[in-house]
């Protein structure tokens, strides 16, 4: 009765700190471009489409507006989701599902280089009358939960740098990777300290860059591509927006996304039936509070098991193979995007001098940042 | 399941503009400071560096021929890159035009005192394809004289003050 | 594919002014929506929210904000967004959410609390135009508003003491309706009269700001006709965009809402609309744009629709009713509440439960459709009970 539904096209731009020679329209349309070949479609055969962005961020009212021209999208069914770019993708999977067309486009963008007063941007999703007169600077809301975190589980600030000094070398063979280089642990607790106990590394740095992805349903799937990569499973939740009210040491959006995730999976046992993640590490100790919330590990054991060796692209259950968004950058509305990206070229064998042997289960796991308790997690198999 | 008047009054509780300015609740006042930086592409970075020469650039789509301004980097029908740099004239007809009485924060314009009316309006480029036009004002001209298909022709700023922006063009008035 | 229903509405009061929260304007209509199907929370697995431009309510990623209000706690939560759109877009994305089989029930929600945008709101509407080629030049909605009227009247030869007509049937309407800003008896002259804004423009032709919220809840099939006698289910979807180079496109005639009409008349098997739609909500921001889309619904030939105006076709007596609510302009247009507020109109119609403005001749199919962003999008459902 349910169909399954296929990755069959992937295009992106890459990642780097800034693109001044070019602007969102070249973006899209270059990951555009990449997505339609890889599929062997045209904007014609596409059924729906989705975008997606958030007005500050873009800098204008409306963003849609200005979404279908590059996308080949122009009086056609798009439309565009405020949130992660795996909202986006769960958008466009239920749309095929329901029978709008067999093909569908998810595309987003980042151009965090384009916002020059980023912090006042996030402020200004602070609760107007709660919160924002406090004029609390965004990352001090995470280290409010980083303390908390390490409180309850014992992680230490030395398994949070290792989280640092792992991605950003992962990231160093990641030709799409704009963050990357090599340093130990002291480099990153002894960096300049942004909000005890936040130092500048562990926090990511931005960059800009565009990913479009193109679903389709089994038998057209089956017709395009001899790689289909299957959607198994997928989920998203949202927990309290307000900072009075939330749980501060456990990422439980991130729990009940990956819950129903793995529900329609068939996934009881995420960390044997799973092979490797790629999860949202925009701060270094999210990586390890997401993974227990996700029950890959034990609470308390993410920060050992870094600390191991385990999560290494050589260790038992890689994590960020790819580099993250510590060692490719912060990338906003675009996380889940690149996360679903890196898991893709994994499962088809195409993550070059970072490919991971025999994977053929991934999990992407997205977060939508300070202050939103929002996640998204979307498994997929080859 | 008829929606009543006693329902719905609950749901809101209607303030006036007087009582908030007089402080009748609580409120808070943020004023956001949003500032961009926004890469404008090779397309639109070579639309404005030749506004600021004094010149209109439109780029073509070797597909459907069409000459299109502002220039893009590719086709939004067609979905293919586009050609070649055409200069384009600064003169054009006039598509459909507005009457405003009202600035974009929805002030209203002391007509009664003397101040000129906006008059925006969607300029045809001649040059660009038939149908391609612009947003730009019109000025130097009667408002309730002005027509569809009226030729007009861009008013540049002097090169002294061009810095590479729409605004480098005053506005467009008839040419008689 | 799974069938939806409808299977209950919540509406709160539309202010200029309110003085509640946007979180609590969610929630007021969130409450009444499931109270009114006599469904708890907990009954429901997912939220789906629709609200237009942050701009408005000062709250950046304003889907966050809003979730709580909306009922969304610990729950999969989704903000949708096509600028006015947004309001009927808001029952199709939950319709998808049900559809697909992936939920069973869904809540959605669509507020908006325009007056929090100082020195107007009017002033937020500078953003939406593009930052280079545009907005140094200060626009406002206003003018490519009175640009397609101005289309719109040289194309046919309507004149603007007809248009008016409009704003008077809907500001007539909306008395009877409970939420309406601006209901009232005016005649054609006061629209005349009222002051030019931006020509052909008059403050009468304009509907206004608004604070408001509305939500539904969606059920698939078994789990609506256990709740409620008069599932109203969801036929039909459509909804497309057009290109944001809107100053190389003829505005005379809104191409993006008869593609997105044809898509919902084609999933709900119509093929004279004209013939088979019994009443219909389209988006009447403007006086003359409930005409311009009753066009591209084509629900009137393109060029009659002033002719059958006149001739009381579209009154709530008449053979189409259009805005027997009172539309935007009567109730008031909080943005993405106002197309959730049609949605429901016609929720209610063809229930025979819209008290003083049920249209006679017991309706079964009805339509509700939104505009929106720089003249681009078009949002359409079709609904049957």
């Amino acid at each position: 009765m349910a169909k399954r539904i296929a990755i069959v096209g992937i295009g992106t731009t890459g990642f780097r700190a800034t693109t001044p020679d070019v602007s969102y329209r070249e973006l899209t349309y270059e990951a555009a471009m990449k997505a339609y070949i890889d599929a062997g479609i045209e904007p014609k055969d596409v059924g729906s489409f989705v975008s997606t962005a958030e007005d500050f961020f873009e800098g204008y009212s409306i963003a849609d507006e200005y979404s279908p021209d590059q996308l080949g999208a122009v009086l056609k069914s798009i439309y565009t989701v405020p949130g992660d770019f795996i909202h986006s993708l769960a958008s466009a999977y239920m749309m095929i599902l329901s029978g709008i067309g067999p093909i569908s486009v998810v595309q987003g963008l980042s151009k965090a280089s384009n916002m020059l007063t980023l912090s006042e941007m996030l402020t200004f999703a602070m609760d107007p009358i709660y919160n924002r007169p406090l004029r609390e600077s965004p990352h001090a809301v995470a280290a409010l939960e980083m303390t908390r975190f390490m409180h309850e589980t014992g992680t230490t600030r030395e398994q949070c740098a290792r989280v640092v000094v792992k991605n950003k070398k992962n990231a160093l063979n990641n030709p799409y990777a704009g963050h990357s280089v090599l340093i130990d642990i002291d480099y990153v607790l002894n960096s300049e300290m942004v909000s005890f106990p936040l130092t500048q590394m562990d926090i990511s740095p931005h960059s800009d860059g565009a990913v479009v992805v193109v679903l389709a349903e089994e038998e057209t799937a089956k017709a395009l591509t001899d790689k289909p990569i299957w959607i198994r499973g997928i989920g998203w939740c949202s927990d309290t927006p307000g900072l009075e009210t939330r749980n501060w040491g456990e990422a439980i959006y991130a729990q009940i996304a990956a819950e129903m995730a793995y529900k329609m999976a068939g996934i009881r046992y995420p960390r044997k039936e799973i092979d490797f993640a790629e999860v949202n590490d925009e701060f270094s100790y999210k990586e390890l509070q997401h993974l227990e919330a996700m029950r890959i590990c034990k609470k308390g054991e993410a920060g050992p098991l870094t600390e191991m060796g385990g999560t290494e692209i050589t260790g038992e259950f890689p994590v960020n193979p790819s580099g993250g968004c510590l060692g490719v950058g912060n990338l906003y509305e675009l996380n889940g995007g690149h996360k679903v990206l890196e898991v893709v070229r994994q499962l088809r064998g195409e993550a070059g001098k970072n490919q991971l042997k025999n994977v053929t289960t991934g999990l992407a796991q997205s977060w939508r940042g300070i202050p939103t308790t929002t996640g998204t997690v979307v498994i997929l198999s080859n | 399941m008829e929606i009543t008047e006693k329902m719905v009054e609950k749901t809101a509780t209607k303030l006036s503009a007087e009582e908030i300015q007089r402080g009748k609740v609580l409120s808070v006042k943020w004023t956001p400071k949003l500032r961009y930086a926004w890469d404008n592409g090779p397309a639109l970075g070579r639309y404005l560096a030749e506004l600021k020469n004094g010149k209109i650039i439109a780029k073509k789509c070797n597909k459907c021929h069409r000459i299109l301004i502002p220039p893009r980097m590719f086709c939004e029908l067609c979905w293919v890159p586009t050609g070649e740099w055409v200069y384009v004239q600064d003169t054009g007809i006039v598509n459909t035009w507005v009457i405003s009485y009202v600035d974009w924060k929805a002030s209203r314009l002391d007509i009664k005192g003397g101040v000129r009316p906006f008059t925006p309006a969607v300029i045809e480029i001649d040059g660009a394809t038939r149908g391609m036009g612009i947003l730009h004002h019109l000025n130097e001209v009667d408002p309730w004289k002005i027509y569809r298909g009226m030729k007009v022709k861009a008013v540049w700023k002097p090169p002294e003050e061009r810095i590479g922006a729409i605004t480098d063009i005053k506005y467009f008035k008839p040419i008689e | 594919m799974r069938r939806v229903a409808i299977v209950g509405a919540g509406i709160t009061k539309f202010y200029r002014n309110s003085m509640e929260t946007p979180k609590e304007l969610a929630y007021e209509a969130a409450k009444m929506a499931l109270d009114s199907c006599e469904m708890k929370l907990s009954d429901i697995e997912c939220v789906v929210n629709g609200t237009a431009p942050d701009a408005f309510d000062g709250v950046h990623m304003k889907g966050e904000y809003l979730s709580d209000g909306s009922g969304a706690y610990r729950k999969p939560y989704m903000r949708h967004y096509v600028g006015g759109g947004t309001g009927v877009l808001s029952p199709i994305h939950g319709w998808f959410h049900v559809a697909s089989g992936m939920f069973d029930t869904c809540l959605v929600v669509a507020e908006e609390k325009m007056s929090c945008a100082y020195p107007h709101p009017a002033g937020a509407f500078l953003t939406i135009f593009d930052h280079t080629t545009e907005q140094p030049l200060y626009p406002t909605l206003i003018w490519i508003f009175a640009i397609e009227m101005n289309r719109f009247m040289t194309t046919w030869g309507y004149k603007k003491e007809d248009i008016a007509l409009v704003a008077v049937k809907n500001k007539k309407n909306a008395i009877d309706h409970p939420s309406a800003q601006l209901p009232g008896e005016i005649t054609v002259q006061d629209v005349l009269n009222s002051e030019i804004m931006a020509w052909p423009v008059n403050r009468l032709d304009i509907s206004p700001t608004s604070d408001g919220a509305a939500a539904i809840v969606l059920a698939a099939e078994h789990v609506a006709r256990r709740v409620t006698e008069k599932p109203i289910w969801i036929d039909g979807v459509g909804w497309c965009l057009d290109t944001a180079y809107w100053c190389t496109r003829d505005l005379y005639y809104p191409d993006y809402v008869e593609v997105a009409a044809r898509m919902a008349y084609k999933m709900a098997g119509i093929k004279e609309p004209s013939k088979e739609i019994h009443v219909a909500e389209p988006y009447d921001p403007f006086t003359y744009k409930e005409l311009h889309h009753i066009e591209g619904l084509l629900l009137a030939p393109r060029g009659k629709s002033v002719e059958m105006l006149k001739g009381g076709y579209f009154n709530r007596d008449g053979n189409l009713p259009t805005c027997p609510s009172g539309g935007a302009l009567g109730v008031g247009n909080p943005i993405a509440a106002t197309g959730l507020m049609k949605v429901i109109e016609i929720f209610l119609q063809l229930r025979g439960e819209a008290g003083k403005r049920q249209v006679p001749g017991k309706p079964t199919c009805g339509l509700a459709q939104a505009w929106g962003d720089l003249m681009q999008v078009g949002t359409v459902v079709v609904m049957r009970s």
